[in-house]
């Protein structure tokens, strides 16, 4: 990793215009990528009628109780619990509103509820792991949680992902439509982890990283944390309504 | 141009088994109903090995073209067209989305959107898959018409005799599929 990352930080010095803000999908320390990213290049294509509409979603699809992954079941989950919010915006910082965001992480153990996930780490009977929410008019999220643990895996000796929610959204054009990974400030894992750091470029990386917030932290109850997610552009061609603030 | 810098996706990994997949996900509408159409095939890998921890969503106007900004897609109540679906593939990497004929929008050729998210895929890809039927507007067609002919047959489904389309997804070697960019 180290060698990829010193080539690609001589070749943004050398033209600023090499930086990169994706991950690389052909990131050969993760081992799985090697037989999975496409060889030739994306072709760039403009957009049509359906690709600049997203699906509607609506409290039909998603019921306000959802965004809690602490009250699933008949106890408390283990662990840290914790508040994570912030703001889904687009490219050109337009909220995107009432939109569907799901979230996905392991236990406070690093385990998953998943039949191909063998880390003896205990399962808890009380934390699924899975919550689901809609933005509000100001493209804003919130849940409640306990904090994920680390998990081994066999990418290399000795492999750990650090603690991470994924995050699944959606914006005003399906082209905008993405899936992510929230990690948490400080975290000692960061340069071990080829998932992360297939994201060459560290301001990049650093936008995969949550803010603690103690304004989101309640008294007596709960840690916060905010992060704030930005869709690409909007190709679609705005009506009054939809601008109207 | 983007006044903000986008967050870099990531892998979906192995273990989203409880949260993106749902009752119904991939039936747009009820199978075997007389509008239902099949979409089906398989996702491969470099070696032409299918994969079996991938998740396919398609978006697409109705059979008439119109593009439905109904609510209901994750709670699916039988009658609903809202255009949006998730499939995750089986073990052996095959996927099936019951749906209908997307109708042609300002007399294009019609296709349904296609993302693709994969463990070991660091990012989305995007792609599109086109009926073979309406030769005239496909040779139309800027996408199709930019591209070589080995190419351009990726995009487009076959037609089985039942009906169903079949069209499968090649990340990667012979035959890859073609992935697209909206930046």
């Amino acid at each position: 990793m180290r060698v990829i990352h010193e080539a690609y930080e001589q070749a943004k010095a050398a033209d600023p215009s090499a930086e990169e803000i994706m991950p690389r999908i052909d990131f050969e320390p993760y081992r799985s990528s090697i037989l999975r990213h496409p060889t030739k290049d994306l072709r760039h294509t403009d957009p049509e009628t359906i690709e600049l509409w997203s699906p509607a979603f609506g409290h039909r699809d998603v019921h306000k109780l959802e965004s809690d992954l602490t009250i699933q079941h008949n106890g408390e989950p283990l662990g840290e619990r914790i508040i994570v919010t912030g703001r889904i915006l687009d490219g050109d910082g337009r909220p995107v509103r009432n939109q569907l965001v799901e979230v996905w992480q392991a236990n406070a153990a690093g385990r998953y509820i998943h039949k191909r996930d063998q880390h003896p780490a205990p399962i808890d009977p009380n934390f699924t792991g899975v919550g689901r929410m809609l933005t509000d008019d100001n493209g804003n999220y919130r849940f409640q949680t306990i904090k994920p643990g680390p998990y081994p895996w066999k990418n290399h000796h000795n492999a750990w992902r650090p603690a991470h929610i994924h995050f699944s959204l959606f914006g005003t054009d399906f082209t905008q439509r993405m899936i992510t990974q929230m990690y948490f400030p400080g975290d000692p894992l960061f340069a071990l982890d080829p998932i992360y750091q297939s994201i060459t470029d560290q301001k990049a990386r650093d936008r995969l990283v949550a803010t603690y917030d103690h304004n989101v932290t309640e008294h007596e109850w709960a840690t916060g944390y905010n992060w704030d997610i930005v869709l690409s552009g909007s190709n679609r061609t705005w009506m009054e309504d939809e601008e109207d603030e | 141009m983007s006044k903000l810098t986008p967050t870099p996706g990531q892998t979906v990994g192995p273990f989203y088994g409880y949260a993106l997949p749902y009752p119904k996900d991939s039936e747009l509408v009820v199978p075997g109903s007389p509008r239902s159409m099949r979409v089906h095939g398989t996702v491969t890998d470099g070696n032409g090995d299918p994969i079996p921890d991938c998740l396919l969503e398609i978006w697409q106007a109705d059979e008439h073209g119109v593009i439905s900004q109904k609510t209901g897609s994750l709670k699916r109540d039988g009658y609903t067209f809202t255009g949006w679906g998730r499939a995750a593939v089986d073990d052996d990497g095959h996927f099936t989305f019951t749906t209908v004929n997307p109708g042609s929008i300002e007399e294009k050729a019609p296709f349904i959107a296609v993302v693709v998210f994969a463990r070991g895929l660091l990012n989305k890809l995007h792609t599109r898959v086109y009926l073979p039927e309406d030769t005239e507007a496909l040779a139309k067609d800027a996408l199709l018409n930019s591209l070589p002919a080995d190419r351009r047959a990726t995009l487009i489904a076959e037609r089985e005799e039942d009906g169903s389309l079949l069209w499968n997804i090649r990340l990667q070697g012979e035959n890859e599929t073609v992935f697209l960019d909206f930046s």
